[in-house]
């Protein structure tokens, strides 16, 4: 079954002369239970395609559909909430600084229209490996893997089917990149998640992922599996650009 | 014979729990060499950098033995001989140009600035100065770039833009804090490139601060490994993946590789010993 299927897809920013033509028809299809990546530089809209399949960029045509359900408009469901979730690149702003941890998943557990909150609440601590003593603290007396780990558990509390990441380890040291990493990986397991990723690092898309895409200047310019990419084989210039540039000459 | 030679650095900061050492007792010194400084957030890398320019602000502290600077001890100089070694003597690039230059001035302006502070000659002998500087670090066009504004380059640019700048007085040590992070792999690549270059073909001593292993491998000679305030290792930067402390090998296995295909990245076990073994002199 296909989790998330792309076609065509324009988004834009601003109107008339001003308008900037952030994605340029994209196409691609994840199947469930898949981890695609998107790979490319600042600029290149990858993020934009997470921000416009959960309704953060209004400005699109094309079509979007989530397992079968095809999206429209900025406006999203209670329904779409509770089938995808996003993690955001900079855990230290995507917390609200005066909500304890406990606050911030209840909330959460709440507007999904859930039952059994407290019980909830310790399950999804324990499933982001962060224990019940981190329950009343702040985001200011967490690490930053820490508070990654506490955005994973937020979007973790609808039990969705997909996960949108965006760059969800690009603030964090390697150590501690490395743990979260872990962590999705077991997650995705654990629950059967997919994945649709985004990361300027082809190592660790290359890691994550079984499929990526590659984009330049709102364009996919190539679609290929993880495999390729180890054995060095992209077949666009620019694909092969990106990983000479990223593969340090030993 | 040491460009600059660091004797027992300290920084503390006082804070209500008591006094937070952000170095402790750091020792090195700098030939005309690229000398790379790695760890991880927190370990007191960028704190060094700052301290060698005494940019710590209060209440930080910074102590040592002694920063030699060709034979002179900067800890002794009053603030005003200070504002010439800074700029002169050493300069430092940061990591994010958007917040290093001025958003209000012309680029134009602040080079010419630049060369002018340390420099008595006519506005335009600084002129000339700032654009075939800015042909250095590989600007086409240098001439329109001289009349933008910041936030009308790119991050790269932006980039290259500050080297130019630091590079103008003709500095003989360039500390570079981070001075990539902030940009595109593909650009990350060329503005080394062309700071290397430069360092190079002037003879001048580099201190690279980054928390990237492999850039740092592949840019330095030599490489400082620093934890919790300390140096725990130094080695020669090609040599690097062949490192001996558990921590810098800890940090190397946690990389994700494209040559590999575990399902797991191995985490790193923070061993207590670390922290309190006493700094390796690099």
């Amino acid at each position: 079954m296909t989790a998330l299927e792309i076609k065509d897809l324009d988004v834009w920013f601003g109107h008339a002369h001003d308008r900037v033509d952030a994605v340029k028809g994209a196409n691609l299809s994840v199947m469930q239970g898949e981890s695609f990546g998107l790979v490319g530089e600042s600029g290149s809209g990858k993020s934009t395609i997470l921000r416009a399949i959960t309704g953060l960029a209004p400005q699109w045509s094309g079509t979007i559909e989530v397992e079968g359900q095809a999206l429209s408009g900025a406006k999203r469901d209670r329904a779409f909430f509770r089938t995808v979730q996003m993690v955001f690149q900079d855990p230290y702003a995507s917390l609200h600084p005066r909500h304890t941890v406990d606050q911030v998943l209840s909330e959460t557990l709440h507007l999904h229209g859930l039952d059994n909150i407290d019980k909830r609440v310790a399950g999804l601590l324990d499933d982001v490996g962060l224990g019940q003593r981190f329950r009343f603290r702040y985001p200011h007396q967490l690490s930053g893997g820490q508070r990654q780990r506490v955005a994973i558990a937020r979007a973790l509390a609808g039990e969705p089917d997909i996960l949108l990441l965006d760059e969800p380890t690009s603030a964090l040291d390697v150590s501690v990149q490395a743990e979260v990493l872990n962590l999705l990986a077991d997650l995705r397991t654990k629950h059967g998640l997919t994945y649709l990723m985004v990361s300027h690092d082809l190592p660790v898309i290359a890691h994550m992922c079984d499929q990526l895409a590659v984009m330049r200047n709102g364009e996919i310019v190539e679609v290929m599996s993880s495999e390729t990419l180890r054995m060095g084989n992209p077949k666009h210039e620019y694909s092969q650009e990106l990983l000479r540039a990223s593969v340090a000459p030993q | 014979m040491s460009l600059l030679d660091i004797e027992d650095l300290w920084v503390h900061f006082p804070t209500r729990q008591g006094v937070f050492d952000a170095v402790r007792g750091v020792s090195f010194s700098l030939r005309r060499e690229r000398l790379g400084i790695v760890g991880e957030s927190g370990s007191g890398k960028s704190m060094t950098g700052r301290a060698i320019l005494r940019l710590i602000r209060k209440p930080g502290i910074v102590e040592a033995g002694h920063i030699n600077l060709e034979g002179r001890d900067l800890l002794k100089l009053s603030e005003r001989e200070m504002r010439e070694v800074r700029g002169k003597q050493i300069s430092m690039v940061m990591q994010d140009p958007k917040f290093s230059l001025n958003p209000v001035v012309t680029v134009g302006e602040q080079l010419m600035e630049a060369y002018l502070q340390h420099n008595s000659g006519s506005k335009s002998r600084a002129r000339k100065m700032a654009i075939e500087m800015l042909e250095n670090v590989s600007i086409r066009d240098a001439a329109r770039v001289m009349r933008t504004y910041p936030h009308e380059v790119s991050g790269g640019m932006g980039q290259r833009i500050m080297i130019a700048m630091m590079l103008i007085p003709n500095p003989k040590i360039l500390i570079a804090d981070e001075p990539t992070s902030a940009l595109d792999v593909s650009v990350q690549r060329q503005v080394l490139n062309i700071m290397d270059g430069l360092v190079k073909e002037r003879g001048m001593g580099l201190i690279f601060i980054s928390h990237d292993l492999n850039l740092v491998s592949e840019f330095c000679d030599r490489v400082l490994i620093m934890y919790s305030g300390r140096i725990v290792e130094v080695c020669e930067a090609n040599k690097l993946h062949q490192a001996q402390h558990p921590y810098t090998q800890g940090l190397l296995n946690s990389l994700p590789r494209l040559d590999d295909t575990r399902t797991h990245l191995s985490v790193l076990t923070r061993d207590p010993s670390w922290s309190k073994a006493p700094s390796v002199r690099g």
